[in-house]
């Protein structure tokens, strides 16, 4: 009698198993998938996505970095280098504010240490690219400020 | 073994036509070219429906990208098994290693010859036709032990030693079910069979026994998911354990052998779970005039489709819901479980038949 | 030149070799699982030795993965450091940030901000919710049920998607800092954490129909891989694993760190330290979690977030300590400094280690298929094993 109880209780489980799987199949609507690169144009994300480095510039072409290096020491692998050079006044700025996408780890320190709001995480998520050249990227528009 | 006892307007205008040897060979070749056909066409539609229904279970979308809905999708990866390099390990034995795939593959073949897909849609009925079933659809266990062995790696083994002890106890269980159909309809062609179902929904051999019927169909259900490898109870390819099980080492064309005679196995289960217990090609009727009117006139091959499919709908359910049983636990449900089950309902249904307490 | 011996680039045990061909003619033999093997979790090998489909032996190789993080953290800053440990559990990382953060704080004597400390509690719960999800998931596939990943992934998939809102990033954190967090919780926070608790609950329901009362799953873990609680003890394990033997040792009930001493909860423990028995308790966690959650959520106090930010992290000379409880097991931090930036040097105990070294003990004896199940009840993160 007890097995009997147990075999009965075993195809119920079974059956409640079968249940959820049926429940997906019948209910289109729980179906999760986002076709990924057809949705590109409607991909929304969240405002603290942590993309690849990005330097905002106004519409004069102009940013707010001062070359003062702070991110340089606070990127933990040496992803960031800021190379300065003399504006007229003889006065130090940015000269070329290079970001090696292949060793950043995307981990949001260098914007912490920023004090300008120079630099930013964007939103580009896309980083492949053919060759490793590609990947060293020169952040700011022009030189000097 | 009376290939003249079905006729068809074709092959009876090739007989009038030629004089009788050849009649006989061109009905043949045709004959062969339609079942290549349909093994092809299911192969590939199989496997298009196997990942599209495993997707919504899975609340996917599955293929999408090649074709309408995907459906190109498996023309595309058997061309791609095609052009890749077909592999051959250093240490294989050469002749197992070669003729494995081939034999599950023609086991399927040989299986849909006997099948009736409806009235005047079979290419051979033999007598003894389930007797013909169960032999040639073990050339499938013996091309997974063969393939297997000759693989010379351990995986390989010890899935194609897990098919062998596994293949043989569940053939037991699904041969009794198919006995029980046998000794009900008092034959054993499969044609035959069929037609001994005709009537109402209630003179199918899954009702018209009470209650052996029914359990016969369940057991023929799980022996047959045994039998095709398939989950739960696919131990001898069991991903997570043997990664491959008996086809680790085959790629390319070879593989996708394997990979096919899955699929039309499963087919060819399922039409023969439909031909004995659910009246293969004959409408369901219900008994009320008007409606059975209409389903009889669909023609036969479509309800045997329907059929068939509904059981590869079962099938896929089971597989994409439950965890793989271990090897020990298998062979112990089969021994302990499933074959008394169905010697004891053999027994059931004997003493119905012999009593005529059937549904009328 | 000198001439390489054998012997020392063997990689197995002393005392690892097969057994002579038995009286039935029957043979031992040596299988490889791993580092390419789906059911080991990434790249770990497993050297089995078998007698037919009987496990004899099982002796784990490690090593394929290690990045040498502890040495990398002697050349980064405190701050630095952090994000390291995104990448031992990446399963647990925010769980291993703040581990982290608790040692630079007890250095520097840094306070955390109320508000800051139910971020670290609520994130660190939903962290352990989300991790076990996965696990779930994979455990249902090593043992053949594939439709059970995605299911698992698909509840995952909420958390993560709320991790991303919170901080940008869905599997390397870095989000605690010393003193707090990196930024306060967006305001869409708490309501998501209320949906995603709704939604949990129905997917347990669901996950104990598909899985906990199947009579397969029952079959398959009752009784196998059993881990004694003397063993479990002698071994090290921690977390679930030792739970699930009867150890009663969770850091957030016994050494309250941040703020668990508030929040009422309940340590599942096994009775017999079978496959069975680690699966409920990680099941039973998940509730626990959703309970803290819920009590967090409804006393979530106001700000500040962080405490006064310190321009730098220039720790004390000394040692320092911290210990939390990652959703495997003890995470352990251990930091000597030398009043400067940079530790001199620091050391992870990560709880996988110590569980997977029992693997031999509850294997040897078993089937093939029942190694693959105790690998997945343990499981194991191979990158926090190596490191």
């Amino acid at each position: 009698m007890i097995s009997l109880n147990r075999f009965a209780g075993s195809v119920s489980a079974l059956l409640k198993g079968l249940g959820v799987t049926l429940n997906y199949i019948v209910h289109p609507k729980r179906v999760v998938t986002r076709e990924y690169p057809e949705n590109r144009e409607t991909l929304t994300f969240p405002e603290r996505f942590r993309g690849q480095v990005v330097m905002p510039h106004d519409e004069n072409n102009d940013h707010n970095c001062t070359a003062c290096t702070l991110c340089e020491k606070a990127c933990p692998n040496g992803s960031i280098s800021i190379l300065t050079t003399k504006n007229i006044a003889s006065k130090r700025v940015l000269g070329q504010f290079v970001y090696r996408l292949s060793s950043c780890t995307l981990c949001n320190l260098c914007i912490e240490a920023c004090p300008f709001d120079a630099i930013r995480m964007g939103h580009g998520f896309e980083m492949a690219g053919y060759t490793r050249e590609e990947l060293d990227l020169i952040l700011n528009k022009k030189e000097g400020r | 073994m009376t290939p003249l006892s079905i006729t068809h307007p074709l092959g009876d205008w090739i007989r009038q036509q030629l004089p009788s040897p050849f009649a006989a060979i061109a009905n043949g070749l045709i004959a062969v070219i339609a079942i290549a056909m349909l093994v092809v066409v299911t192969a590939i539609f199989l496997v298009w429906l196997e990942r599209k229904v495993c997707a919504r279970f899975q609340a996917r979308l599955g293929p999408t990208r090649v074709g309408p809905f995907g459906l190109l999708q498996p023309v595309a990866d058997a061309i791609k098994l095609l052009m890749k390099e077909n592999i051959r390990p250093r240490t294989v034995d050469q002749l197992a290693y070669f003729l494995a795939p081939l034999l599950p593959i023609t086991g399927s073949f040989l299986v849909l010859i006997v099948i009736p897909f409806d009235h005047n849609l079979q290419v051979l009925d033999p007598d003894a036709g389930i007797v013909y079933v169960t032999a040639v659809s073990g050339m499938g266990i013996l091309g997974v032990l063969i393939g297997g062995w000759g693989s010379n790696n351990k995986y390989s083994l010890l899935g194609s030693m897990r098919a062998g002890a596994q293949l043989f106890s569940y053939e037991l269980s699904m041969v009794l079910c198919m006995l029980l159909i046998v000794m009900a309809s008092g034959t054993a062609s499969l044609r035959n069979i069929v037609l001994s179902q005709q009537g109402t929904i209630l003179d199918w051999w899954i009702f018209k026994l009470p209650v052996a019927g029914l359990v016969a169909f369940l057991l023929f259900i799980v022996s047959s998911t045994a039998e095709l490898n398939r989950g739960p109870l696919d131990l001898s390819e069991a991903e997570q354990e043997l990664t491959g099980g008996f086809h680790t080492e085959y790629t390319g064309i070879s593989f996708s052998m394997f990979f096919l005679a899955e699929f039309v196995n499963m087919f060819a289960a399922a039409g023969l779970g439909a031909t004995l217990f659910l009246g293969g090609f004959l409408a369901p009727q219900i008994g009320w005039h008007p409606v059975d009117q209409l389903l009889a006139f669909i023609p036969g091959f479509i309800w045997f489709a329907a059929k068939a499919y509904f059981l590869i709908f079962l099938y896929m359910w089971t597989r994409w819901t439950f965890p793989r049983l271990r090897i020990d636990h298998l062979l112990s449900l089969e021994w302990k479980f499933l074959l008394p089950a169905s010697l004891a309902n053999l027994l059931l249904a004997a003493t119905l038949v012999l009593f005529k307490w059937v549904i009328p | 030149m000198i001439k390489a011996d054998s012997k020392l680039l063997s990689t197995l045990p002393p005392g690892f070799a097969l057994h002579d061909t038995g009286e039935d003619g029957s043979q031992e033999y040596f299988l490889n699982m791993g580092p390419q093997h789906p059911s080991t979790h990434g790249v770990l090998k497993l050297v089995v030795k078998l007698d037919g489909e009987k496990v004899v032996e099982v002796v784990p190789h490690l090593g394929f993965i290690h990045r040498a993080i502890e040495k990398m953290g002697e050349n980064e800053s405190f701050v630095q450091y952090i994000h390291l440990t995104d990448r031992m559990d990446y399963l647990s990382s925010h769980i291993n940030n703040l581990c982290v953060c608790m040692a630079i704080e007890k250095a520097m004597g840094i306070g955390v901000p109320e508000r800051g400390e139910y971020i670290r509690v609520m994130v660190s719960e939903l962290q352990r919710i989300q991790s076990h999800l996965l696990w779930w998931g994979s455990f249902g596939m090593d043992l053949g049920a594939v439709s059970t990943f995605l299911y698992g992934f698909k509840e995952r998939e909420k958390i993560t998607a709320l991790f991303e809102e919170l901080c940008g990033a869905r599997l390397t954190m870095n989000f605690f800092r010393p003193g707090g967090s990196n930024s306060d919780v967006p305001e869409t926070f708490l309501p998501r954490v209320k949906e995603i608790i709704q939604d949990l609950k129905f997917a347990l329901d669901e996950f104990d129909a598909l899985l906990t009362k199947n009579p397969i799953i029952i079959e398959r873990t009752r009784g196998v891989g059993i881990l004694p609680k003397e063993r479990a003890i002698s071994y090290g394990c921690s977390g679930p694993v030792a739970r699930a033997s009867g150890v009663d040792l969770d850091v957030r009930k016994h050494s309250p760190y941040s703020v668990y001493d508030r929040f009422e909860f309940d340590v599942p423990l096994g009775k017999n330290g079978d496959c069975y028995d680690r699966y409920w308790v990680r099941m039973e966690e998940m509730r626990q979690s959703i309970r803290i959650l819920e009590q967090a959520s409804a006393h979530f106090p106001p700000d500040p977030y962080r405490s006064k930010e310190k321009p730098n992290y220039k720790v004390p000379a000394g040692s320092y300590f911290a210990s939390v409880e990652t959703a495997r097991g003890l995470f352990c931090t251990y930091m000597v400094s030398e009043n400067a930036m940079k530790p001199y040097r620091i050391k992870s105990r990560s709880p996988n280690f110590s569980n997977l070294s029992a693997i031999n003990e509850m294997s040897a004896g078993g089937k093939i298929a029942d190694l693959v199940t105790i690998l997945s009840t343990l499981d194991i993160i191979v990158p926090d094993i190596d490191r």
